[in-house]
C-alpha cells in the first residue's frame, strides 16, 4: 500500500516557510479499497464488540478491557505497525492513521487500545534489543499480553525528567533494585508487563521492562476519575522490587530518548482518535437535532442549532485536513528512510521525530476539536446531554482527558515553538531569511491588487499567514538577541505563536484538501466544501489577527509597534463572507442526510 | 468440496430509502452499500468453516453486478472465500440472477452451493429456488443448521412453529437462515491476502427477462398512537371499525 506521493517534500515545521501543492497532499477520500476493508472491520469491532457492553466497561464490571485487547489481538488490529518478523503485518501510516480513526468512537477503550499499541509496544520495537523484542513484541501483538506505561509521579508530570523513583545495581551485579512510586498509570491493573522508568544510582534515568507479580510491586486502589472511566488508572509502588540486568530497556541513562520518541507518535495517534470519535459524537447531534421536536417543529431548523452543526463540522473537517496530510509526510518519509536502508522501527521512528512539531500541532488541534463538539453535543441534546443514560455526557467527560495526557496542551504548544526555534537554529529550516523579506516589505508599498485565480483568496490569506506567523515570531526572537525579553519567561507570547501555527496549519491543510476535492466524484457538492473552506478562512482570519496582536502589543513599543500592527492589518485581508448562509449550507447537508457527511 | 456461496449487494440497514420521480427505480445517490447480511454471516461464513473441516475443499463467492460491487466481493476473500467471480450485469430480476447464476455453475461441477435466504433489499427469497432449478438440483431454504458427512447433508429448517430436520444427498442448493453461523469480522491477514486472490470478471450469458419492475412505493408512514381510555370500550370498538377497518 506504500507509495510516495510527495514530490517536493514539505519538511517538518517547514509549512510556515513553504508552500504546498493540493495535487500532492493526500486527502481521507484517496483511501483505497483494501483500507475501507479495514476501516469496515474496525467499524464492525466497535458496533458489535464494544456498544453492546458500554454500560458494563464504563462500571469496569468484569474484564471487558482485557476481552476487547485479546479480540483485537486475534483480529489482528494491535500489530499492523509492526514488523512482520515480530508477529505483526507492518502496514503503512495511512492504514495505522484510520484504524485509530475508526476506532476513535470506541471510548475510554481506546486508551487501553494506545497503552498496548503505542506508550506499551514501542518502547520495546524502538528501544529493545532483539531477545526483548522476540520475547515481548509477539505476545503484545496477539494481545495475549498486556503493557503499561510508568513514567508520571505524583511529583513530576509535565517535568518528567524531575522523576524520583531510582533504580540501584544489587552487589552481585546481576539485578536493579528499584523503589518509588508511580501515579495515573492507565491499564496498570491488568497488566503484564510495566515499561517503567526509573534513576540509576539517583542520575541516570533509564528504562526497564518489570514484570507483573514481582516481589515489592503494588497497586494502589483505581482512581475515581471525570472520565474514560473505563480505562482502569491505578499507582504503582515499587519497594525493592529486583529486576534482572536483562530488562533494563534500551541504553543506560537514555530513557528520555524512549519517554519523549515514543511521545510523537503517541501525539499523532492521539489526533486520530480525537478525530475519529467526534466525527462521530458529530453524527449523533445532527440525528438528534432532525428528531427532536420543539415549537412543533425539528430543532434542526434553527438557527441556532445549524450553526452548532455547522461548527462541529468545519472543526472536525479542518482536524481530519491535517491528520490525514500529516500522515501520508510521515509515511512518504519512511519509504525514503526505508529505501535508505533503515529498518521498519528506526525509518517510523525518524520520521515521527521529523514531523514531531506537526504531531504536537494535530494532538492540540485534535483534542480541542474533540472537546468543541462534545461540549456542543451535549447542548444540541439539552436535557438529555445532561442525563448519564445517553451517551453525550459520557462522550462529553471521556473528551477531557486528551488536553491533559501525551504531554498537556500547553506543553505542546510550548513544544511547537521551541522545536521550531531549535530547528532555525540547527540550519535545519531557513526562517531567517523569509523572515528578512517579511520586515522589508512592511516598509514597502502594500499592493493593492485582489488576488485571482482558483481559491486565489485562500491561496493569498495562506502566503500573509505565513508572513505573520515570520513577523511575529521573528520580532519576539529579534528582541530576545537584544536582550529586551526572555522568551523562556514569555510564555503568553509563545501561546500566541502556537496558536498561530496550529492555525495556519489548520487552514491550509482544509484548503489543499478542498482544492484537490473539486476534481474529484463525490457525494456532497463542492460548494458545500467550499463554505467549509471560507468559514475556516473567515474565523481563522480574526483569529490569527487576535494572536498575532496580543503578541506584539505584548512586546514592543512605539514605531515598531506601530510597524507590526501595520502589518497585521496588511497581513489579515481575506475578505468578510456570510458566514451565516455558509453555515446553513454545511448544515442543510448534515440534515438533509441525517447525518455527518464529510 | 467444492462450494459456491452467491452473494449480492444491498443498501446498509441504514440507508436512507427513496426512488426517482416516477417511482421506477431505487434512488441509490448517498447509499452505501454492505454485503447482504444473510450471504455474509450465514452462508458464507458457513461455507468457510464447512472447507476448513474438509481440507482440500474451495470456497467461491460469485456475485452479479458491475465493478462497484468489487469491494463487496473482495470482503468475501477477506472472509477467507478462496476466489471470486464476478458476472458483469445489472442483476434486474431474481430469475435473471438465478440464470446468470446457474449458467456459471453449469460446468463447474460444485457440491454445495449457498445463498443466502432472502436479500435485505427485496426480500423475493427466489434466488435459490431458481438456480436449484435450473440446475436440476435439491432445493432447501431457510436453513439454520447444517452438518455434512460424506456426501450426505443434514440440515435443520425453521418452519412455523418448530424445526423441520432433513438429509439431503450432495450436490444440493441451501438458503441460509440465522443460526447457520456466527457474524465474523475480517481479520488483518484475511484482508491482506484478499487482493491477490482471484476475481474474474465474466460476461453475462443472453437472457430475456419474463417480468419487469414497474413501480415502488413506500410503506405508508405510521400515523402515531391513539390512546383509549379503558373505560371506554364502545370508542374502542368505533374506532376500530370505522377508522382501522379491521373489524
Ligand atoms: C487518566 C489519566 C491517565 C494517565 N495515564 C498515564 C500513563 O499510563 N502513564 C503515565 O506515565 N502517565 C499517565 N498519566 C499522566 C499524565 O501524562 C500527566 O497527568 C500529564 O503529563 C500532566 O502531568 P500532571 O498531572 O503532573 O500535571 P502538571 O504537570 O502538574 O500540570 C498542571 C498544569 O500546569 C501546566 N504546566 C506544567 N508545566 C508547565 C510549564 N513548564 N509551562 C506551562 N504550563 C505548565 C500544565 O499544562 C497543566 O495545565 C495519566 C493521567 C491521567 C489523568
Amino acid at each position: 500500500m506504500s507509495e510516495v506521493t510527495n514530490h517536493s517534500v514539505l519538511k517538518g515545521g517547514a509549512f510556515i516557510i513553504q508552500d504546498s501543492v493540493a495535487a500532492e497532499t493526500f486527502i481521507p477520500e484517496q483511501l483505497t479499497e483494501e483500507q475501507l476493508m479495514v476501516k469496515q472491520t474496525v467499524q464492525d469491532f466497535v458496533r458489535n464488540e464494544i456498544d453492546p457492553i458500554r454500560n458494563d466497561l464504563e462500571k469496569q464490571k468484569g474484564n471487558h478491557n482485557v476481552a476487547l485487547l485479546e479480540k483485537l489481538g486475534e483480529l489482528g488490529l494491535m500489530g499492523t505497525h509492526i514488523p512482520e518478523e515480530y508477529g505483526g503485518s507492518g502496514m503503512d501510516t495511512n492504514t495505522n492513521t484510520l484504524i485509530c480513526d475508526a476506532l476513535g468512537p470506541g471510548g475510554g477503550f481506546t486508551v487501553s487500545f494506545a497503552v498496548q499499541t503505542g506508550i506499551g509496544m514501542l518502547p520495546i520495537l524502538y528501544y529493545g534489543n532483539e531477545a526483548q523484542k522476540q520475547q515481548y513484541l509477539p505476545a503484545l501483538v496477539a494481545g495475549t499480553l498486556k503493557a503499561c506505561y510508568c513514567l508520571t509521579e505524583p511529583g513530576s508530570g509535565s517535568d518528567a525528567l524531575a522523576a524520583k523513583t531510582r533504580a540501584d545495581l544489587t552487589a552481585d551485579g546481576k539485578h536493579y533494585v528499584l523503589n518509588g512510586q508511580k501515579m495515573w498509570i492507565s491499564s496498570a491493573a491488568f497488566a503484564d508487563i510495566y515499561i517503567v522508568f526509573a534513576k540509576i544510582g539517583g542520575t541516570k534515568f533509564t528504562g526497564f521492562i518489570v514484570p507483573r507479580g514481582a516481589d515489592g510491586l503494588t497497586l494502589g486502589a483505581e482512581e475515581d476519575k471525570l472520565g474514560i472511566k473505563s480505562s482502569p488508572t491505578r499507582q504503582v509502588f515499587f519497594e525493592n522490587v529486583h529486576v534482572p540486568v536483562e530488562n533494563v530497556l534500551g541504553e543506560i541513562g537514555k530513557g528520555h530518548l524512549i519517554a519523549f520518541n515514543v511521545l510523537n507518535i503517541g501525539r499523532f495517534k492521539l489526533g486520530a482518535l480525537c478525530l475519529g470519535g467526534s466525527k462521530v459524537v458529530a453524527d449523533s447531534a445532527v440525528k438528534h437535532a432532525v428528531e427532536r421536536q420543539q415549537f412543533k417543529q425539528p430543532i434542526a431548523n434553527f438557527g441556532a442549532i445549524q450553526f452548532k452543526l455547522a461548527e462541529m463540522a468545519i472543526r472536525n473537517f479542518a482536524a481530519e485536513s491535517s491528520q490525514y496530510r500529516v500522515s501520508q509526510l510521515i509515511q512518504d518519509r519512511i519509504a525514503v528512510l526505508r529505501a535508505k536502508g533503515k529498518s521498519y522501527a528506526d525509518a517510523t521512528l525518524d520520521a515521527a521525530e521529523e514531523y514531531a512539531i506537526e504531531c504536537s500541532i494535530l494532538k492540540v488541534a485534535g483534542s480541542e476539536a474533540l472537546d468543541y463538539v462534545v461540549d456542543e453535543n451535549v447542548q444540541v441534546h439539552g436535557g438529555l446531554g445532561y442525563s448519564e443514560e445517553y451517551g453525550a455526557a459520557r462522550a462529553y467527560r471521556d473528551s477531557r482527558i486528551n488536553r491533559i495526557y501525551e504531554g498537556t496542551n500547553e506543553i505542546n504548544r510550548l513544544l511547537t515553538v521551541d522545536m521550531l526555534l531549535k530547528k532555525a537554529m540547527k540550519g535545519q529550516l531557513d526562517i531567517v531569511t523569509p523572515a528578512w523579506a517579511v520586515q522589508k516589505e512592511l516598509t514597502s508599498m502594500p499592493s493593492m491588487t485582489r488576488p485571482t485565480g482558483l481559491y486565489g483568496e485562500e491561496k493569498a490569506a495562506m502566503k500573509d499567514f505565513k508572513k505573520i506567523i515570520l513577523m511575529v515570531a521573528g520580532g519576539a526572537v529579534k528582541m530576545q538577541m537584544d536582550g529586551k525579553i526572555n522568551l523562556e519567561k514569555e510564555q503568553e507570547i509563545l501561546m500566541n505563536v502556537a496558536d498561530m501555527m496550529i492555525e495556519s496549519f489548520n487552514m491550509e491543510s482544509t484548503l489543499l484538501r478542498v482544492e484537490k476535492l473539486r476534481l474529484m466524484e463525490k457525494e456532497v457538492s463542492q460548494e458545500v466544501y467550499e463554505a467549509i473552506l471560507k468559514v475556516v478562512f473567515a474565523d481563522g482570519t480574526a483569529r490569527m489577527h487576535k494572536f498575532a496582536t496580543d503578541a506584539i502589543s505584548s512586546f514592543a513599543e512605539g514605531d515598531l509597534l506601530k510597524t507590526f500592527l501595520m502589518g497585521v492589518k496588511r497581513f489579515t485581508k481575506y475578505p468578510a463572507v456570510n458566514v451565516k448562509n455558509m453555515r446553513r449550507q454545511i448544515a442543510g447537508a448534515m440534515i438533509e442526510r441525517k447525518a455527518y457527511c464529510f | 468440496m467444492k462450494i459456491m456461496v452467491c452473494v449480492s449487494k444491498t443498501p446498509d440497514t441504514t440507508a436512507k430509502i427513496s426512488f426517482n420521480a416516477a417511482n421506477t427505480e431505487f434512488n441509490s445517490a448517498g447509499v452505501a452499500y454492505i454485503m447482504n447480511p444473510y450471504d455474509e454471516w450465514y452462508a458464507l461464513v458457513r461455507a468457510v468453516d464447512l472447507a476448513k473441516q474438509f481440507p482440500g475443499s474451495t470456497v467461491t463467492v460469485v456475485h452479479v453486478g458491475r465493478a462497484d460491487s468489487d469491494q463487496i466481493i473482495r470482503k468475501g476473500l477477506a472472509l477467507e472465500a478462496n476466489d471470486a467471480v464476478r458476472i458483469d450485469a445489472d442483476p434486474h430480476t431474481a430469475l435473471f440472477t438465478a440464470k446468470q447464476l446457474a449458467e456459471h455453475a453449469r460446468s463447474k461441477n460444485y457440491d454445495l452451493i449457498f445463498t443466502g435466504k432472502e436479500t435485505i433489499d427485496h426480500n423475493g427469497s427466489d434466488v435459490g429456488a431458481m438456480l436449484a432449478e435450473f440446475l436440476d438440483l435439491p432445493f432447501v431454504s431457510y436453513a439454520s443448521k447444517m452438518t455434512v458427512a460424506g456426501t450426505t447433508a443434514t440440515i435443520e429448517r425453521d418452519i412455523e412453529g418448530g424445526v423441520e430436520v432433513v438429509e439431503v444427498k450432495l450436490p444440493f442448493v441451501v438458503s441460509a437462515a440465522k443460526g447457520m453461523a456466527e457474524q465474523r469480522i475480517p481479520n488483518m491477514m484475511g484482508i491482506m491476502k484478499a487482493k491477490n486472490k482471484p476475481l474474474a470478471v465474466v460476461p453475462p450469458v443472453a437472457f430475456t427477462d419474463k417480468a419487469k419492475v414497474t413501480r415502488f412505493e413506500l410503506p405508508k408512514a405510521k400515523s402515531g398512537v391513539r390512546m383509549v381510555s379503558a373505560d371506554e370500550m364502545d370508542e374502542l370498538v368505533r374506532l376500530l371499525h370505522s377508522e382501522a377497518k379491521v373489524i
